[in-house]
Order: C-alpha cells, then structure tokens, then sequence
C-alpha cells in the first residue's frame, strides 16, 4: 500500500485546516458584523470554488502560480523558488480551493453570536480586535470546529486541482486520491481498494464528530 | 459637573429629538411606552448608534458633536451599560465577567459581596437565575469605574418579586454613585421609586402631555404627580 501518498495527504490537510483558520475566522467575522462596499462581491468570490469545476479552478491556479503569474512571481521574488509541482505550491491551491467550506459555517457561527454581546464589549473598553478574540472565538468553538472538520475531509478527497497545480510526485505533491486513480490505471485494484478504504473510517469518524457537534448545540 | 444631551435622529415611523441635563449623583429616569424612541437614546449616549445632530457632553469632554464632527467610540466613553436582558459573557464565569474590564479584582470581590453574589463567582451565567445575572451585570458596568451609569429598563426580563427586591437595592446604593445615573423604564412604579429626576419621552420626544393623558386614562399620572410633590421629584419637563 502507498502509504507515503496517504502521508502527504494527511500533512496537506493538516497544513490546508492550519492555513484557512488562521486567515479564514478573521475574514469570516468581517462578513458576519461589517458592511462594507463590494462586500457581496467578496463574498461572490471566496464562494466561487464551491461553482466552478475543480479543473477550471486548476487551470486558472496554473496560470496564477506559474512563473509568470501574481501569486508565482511573488513567490519567486521572495523565495527564488517555484510553486507548481511542490508541496507549497498544492497547499496553496488547495486552501483556495477549500475556502468556502471554512467561511460559511464560520460566517454563520459569528452571526449567531448576540449582538449585543459584542456591543457589551465595546462598551467595557475592549477594542474591534480584542472583542474578536476575548468574545468572537470563544463563543465560536463548535462552527470553528465544524469549519476545521470540513476543510480537513475536503481537502483529504481533492483530486482535479490538485493533479493539474502539483501534478503526481511520490512524497511531494502524490496524494492518496491520485495514488488511488493511478493505481486504477494500472489495475492494481488491491492497491486501490487499500488506500479506498483508509477513507471510510478516516470520514465517518469526522463526520460523527460534526453530528456530535450540532447535536451538542 | 452633568452630562448634558441634545440629541435628533430620524427613524422610521418618527424623528428624536431631546434634549436634557443630568447631574452627578443623580438619577434621571426616562419613562414612557415601548417602542418610544427611549433605547435608541441610550444606544446613541453609549455610542452605539449615531446621532444625526446634536451633542453630547459630559463636564468638558465633547462625546459627540455633529457639527464638529466628533463621535468619541463607545470603547473611549468609559460609562457603564446594562442592557435589556443579559448581556453577560456566557464562556466566562460571573466573577470573570465583573472583571472583565476591570484590573482590580479586590474590588471586583467587594462588589460581588455589596451584591451578595460571592458564592455564585465560579458559575457561568447559564447556571444563575436571571436576578443573579442582572445583579453580576450591575457588577460589571460599575467595576468598571464609569463616568455615567446607563441602565435600559435593566429589571424588565425578571419575575415581580426579583425585580422589586433589586430595585429596592439599586436604590439604597443610590446615595454611594457619584456619577449621573440615566434609567430607561416603562414601568410607572420603578420610575417613581428610583428617580430623582423624570422624564416621559414618547416618539422621540419629551411630551408634556403625557402625564396629563396618563392622569386622563388611570390614576397613575395622579400617582407620578403626587409623588414628584412628596419626593421632590423634578418632573424635567
């Protein structure tokens, strides 16, 4: 059994959940308490992925990241090194990627919050940023954990975006979905079945956790 | 030294438009029906919501003044909120939330004790009742120090007997705040016992006629005048 493809994909999910709740919860409050023009563009955008086919979303990723792209040449400039077909550079992709599945239920963990909670804290002195961190979060925990859980099962099932920004490197950018495809392509079913079955209680275990979760609040 | 409003806001079925004075060590109550306007005043003295004209100014400082374009944040008003119905932090237990924005846990303590809820410190607010809630919440807009005490019908959400017992203690600890006190109610009973000063406020405005149809249609404008007579209560208007 591939179990380094089953490794990578393990790290990038980790990394994926690590990189989209630090950026994600910040983002995700924003659209919950502020308004702001082209806010519902904003929000259009960071849904986007949830629309588009995975292929479509790596194409433009190519482009994007390569050498003559945005986020490819800014990362050149700062490290001399490239992202396509490396580690970074399908963590990347893959937290655009998974985005929508960490700011809406984050978005509506935040609104559910009292209003009035946030406002008794602006009131007792406590700056925009502190009331986010003294009463946003901790009144968020369980549509923090549940936007963690998703990012993490999305990410551990990528496929097209993945395959197109990172291509197939064995301990690099090879995860278990394009181990599994591949092996498939080979006929090497009881490798495929292996690895296929690695998912099942990887997902159930997550997915009784959101159950749990939901039911608790 | 007072806190001095004037205050206009339109809103959708009628405009604001108050103005008013009260001093330290005085407590201004605004009486009048739900729906009159009474806590988007308050939410516009605690910052919350802005003024389209006016001022507000407390001593010397300029919290809010439409022409010259100030409007200090609630964060910067250092006054002291209690709102509605509990605004207290629920992850946090009560003890936390009275020192929330407060450094001296000392006095923290004794407030706790002034309002007989030392022993419920380690309880979140889910696990007291409401009256103890309320009390915690007091708890946490004094610990604080405030330059103004606002208090939005605070005793409404609370069963007769609960809220009769707090008003008695509101206002037995009274004579001990050196600040002004503003107290928003419909209830005409809590008005007439608390008030040093009060004021009908209806759609918006200060309206005289009030006590006068009050007095028309029960004997509760009897009762408000008498007691302005008896208690030396200022009817501001």
């Amino acid at each position: 059994m591939d179990f380094v493809s089953l490794y990578v994909t393990l790290k990038l999910a980790l990394v994926t959940t690590i990189i989209l709740m630090v950026v994600s919860a910040p983002l995700a409050y924003m659209l919950a308490h502020a308004e702001f023009p082209g806010k519902s563009i904003l929000e259009t955008v960071i849904y986007l992925p949830t629309a588009l086919p995975p292929t479509v979303i790596g194409f433009y990723l190519i482009i994007a990241m390569g050498p003559k792209g945005f986020i490819g040449k800014g990362w050149g400039f700062v490290t001399g090194g490239s992202l396509l077909f490396t580690f970074t550079g399908i963590a990347v992709a893959s937290s655009i990627y998974s985005i929508p599945f960490a700011v809406q239920p984050m978005k509506a963990a935040f609104q559910k919050i009292d209003r009035r909670l946030i406002e008794n804290a602006y009131v007792l002195g406590l700056s925009k940023y502190s009331t986010f961190f003294r009463v946003a979060l901790p009144n968020s925990l369980s549509g923090i954990m549940a936007a963690a859980v998703l990012v993490f099962l999305h990410t551990t099932g990528a496929f097209g975006v993945l395959v197109m920004v990172g291509g197939s490197i064995p301990g690099e950018t090879r995860v278990a979905s394009i181990a599994i495809y591949e092996a498939v392509e080979m006929m090497d079913y009881r490798g495929a079945a292996m690895l296929s079955l690695c998912f099942i209680p990887l997902s159930f275990i997550f997915l009784l956790f959101i159950n749990k979760l939901n039911r608790g609040n | 030294m007072s806190i001095s409003i004037n205050l206009k806001k339109k809103l959708k079925y009628f405009d604001i438009d108050i103005s008013c004075e009260c001093p330290d060590n005085s407590m201004l109550v605004m009486i009048g029906p739900s729906g009159g306007g009474k806590t988007t005043i308050i939410r516009m003295l605690a910052g919350l919501e802005q003024p389209d004209e006016g001022s507000i100014i407390y001593n010397n400082d300029i919290w809010f003044n439409s022409s010259a374009g100030i409007d200090i944040s609630p964060q910067k008003r250092k006054l002291g909120y209690v709102f509605q119905d509990y605004t207290l932090f629920p992850h946090l237990s009560l003890f936390e939330n009275a020192a929330f924005a407060s450094k001296n846990k000392s006095e923290v303590e004794k407030l706790f004790d002034l309002f007989r809820i030392s022993h419920l410190r380690n309880r979140k607010p889910r696990q007291v009742s409401g009256g103890e809630r309320q009390r915690c919440a007091i708890c946490q807009a004094l610990a604080r120090h405030p330059k103004i005490l606002l208090l939005d019908e605070p005793f409404s959400a609370l069963d007769a007997i609960t809220r009769r017992g707090l008003r008695e203690e509101l206002r037995n600890m009274k004579g001990e705040f050196d600040f002004p006190v503003i107290y928003v109610t419909h209830d005409i009973n809590e008005a007439l016992y608390l008030a040093d000063e009060i004021i009908p406020v209806v759609q918006g405005k200060i309206d005289e006629s009030w006590i006068a149809r009050m007095t028309e249609r029960s004997d509760s404008g009897n009762r408000i005048l008498k007691a302005a007579r008896e208690q030396k209560i200022a009817l501001a208007y």
